[in-house]
């Protein structure tokens, strides 16, 4: 790399330096995950709260799960850091570009969970997207899934609700991207987007970015460490804010309360649910310890992935962003479709489980 | 002088990355002048897919995430 010859200034470390420290840290962090229940039992003991009364099991439960989930999100954000390095918007861009609609939504979902992605972004990249040939349909699944399916909240599943459910969700994520995507391609919509988006569609294609040096392994490590670093600096607040609003939960709302507004008897609590999450936003990490503790209290499984869903996919502040490539009608169309998908999953789940 | 345009809506990351435009310039003592560019068409249009994107002089240099501090120091001084 010619940048780093003419700047010294950085000690160029080798990469078995890095896969070495990669080595050690997995070691340790393997090491320090299985005393946690150990660890958490012995602070609670050190609280002079009865182990098995509402307060004991709030204190355990937050004193297990804010540092389990720490753990794993360090974890798992700094592998998917180093998997995104190897996926960037412009290559998605030229793979999708063109693609037949099916093959090309299921194609699309799947590079909106490896693409690196900030809703910060969406506009231009929905644009250049459009504008390079990628069928609209193909790039609503790619918008779908991108913020849906995301590490923070398969593994904030995985850690508090169980890995079964984090499947479920990567699946049914990915599936209400698919669908979604390919009935708002079939609906033909082209002529709802915003008048100067058509411009640029039919105009000539923007220039693209030069292509990058190939980045060492040493280089995707610290784009991991970097994923790490943004991830936690963003959502910190939430995972305390949320697992203690979990802990709550779990130690004071009185059981049948929830099983009567949340349970699968009430066939009304799924539309509820998605008409809540709507102008809801918080990240993942604020909603899922809520949900692991409404689960724990006889909320249904999928009222709750419903409402869940329905806070991470469909955000207000979202559609404003959106507005300005979209006319309304076409983001009714898209709260709609993706809402019926939601609603779908969730009287499912309720049915199945 | 070079002209830098820094390319985003204006989110923490794109104000943190005019802030290292500015500072890399400072340090190789290259006279830039920095233009942010906020308008979703014309991030569009420069063919910026995720932001923060970096051109200068024109040129697209980078596009998404926080640029690397060397590498940036390597396109204001080419």
């Amino acid at each position: 790399m010619n940048a780093d010859i003419a700047h010294p200034a950085r000690p160029a470390r080798p990469d078995w330096l890095w896969h070495l420290g990669i080595l050690a840290f997995l070691v340790a962090w393997g090491t320090v995950y299985r005393a946690l229940p150990p660890f958490s039992e012995w602070v609670t003991a050190l609280i002079p709260v009865e182990r098995h009364s509402h307060t004991g099991e709030a204190v355990a439960f937050f004193f297990y799960d804010v540092p389990k989930v720490m753990m794993l999100l360090t974890l798992i954000v700094f592998v998917m850091g180093v998997v995104r390095s190897f996926f960037s918007p412009e290559k998605t861009r030229a793979l999708l570009s063109g693609k037949r609609e099916g093959i090309g939504n299921i194609l699309s979902a799947g590079l909106g969970v490896l693409t690196p992605f900030c809703s910060c972004s969406a506009v231009p990249l929905f644009i250049g997207f459009v504008s390079a040939g990628v069928p609209l349909g193909v790039t609503f699944s790619f918008l779908i899934a991108a913020p849906m399916v995301n590490e923070v909240a398969l593994v904030l599943l995985f850690g508090l609700v169980g890995w079964k459910v984090a499947m479920t969700y990567l699946a049914f994520g990915l599936g209400i991207a698919i669908v979604a995507g390919y009935v708002i391609g079939r609906l033909h919509l082209e002529g709802w987007l915003q008048d100067w988006v058509r411009d640029i569609h039919s105009g000539a294609s923007a220039p693209a970015l030069a292509e990058d040096e190939h980045p060492s392994m040493a280089d995707r490590y610290r784009f991991g460490i970097a994923a790490v670093r943004e991830i936690f600096g963003r959502v910190w607040v939430w995972i305390i804010l949320g697992i203690g609003m979990g802990a709550l939960i779990h130690g004071y709302v009185p059981e049948d309360l929830m099983v009567r507004i949340m349970g699968a008897d009430a066939w009304w609590s799924v539309p509820v649910a998605v008409i809540m999450g709507i102008p809801m936003y918080t990240n993942a990490a604020g909603v899922i310890p809520i949900v692991e503790a409404l689960l724990g209290k006889g909320a249904a499984l999928g009222t709750v992935l419903a409402f869940m869903m329905s806070v991470i996919a469909l955000s207000l502040p979202e559609m404003i962003i959106l507005r300005q490539v979209l006319t309304l009608r076409l983001i009714a169309v898209f709260i709609g479709v993706v809402a019926s998908g939601i609603l779908a999953v969730g009287f499912l789940f309720n049915l199945i489980f | 002088m070079k002209i830098v345009k820094v390319y985003g809506s204006g989110c923490k990351r794109c104000q943190a990355t005019e802030a290292m435009v500015k500072a890399a310039a400072e340090k190789l003592g290259i006279e830039v002048e920095v233009e942010k560019v906020t308008d979703p068409k014309s991030i569009a249009i420069a063919g910026v897919l995720s932001t923060p994107g970096i051109s200068v002089d024109g040129k697209l240099v980078h596009a998404g995430g926080l640029p690397d501090a060397t590498r940036l120091e390597g396109w204001l001084s080419a």
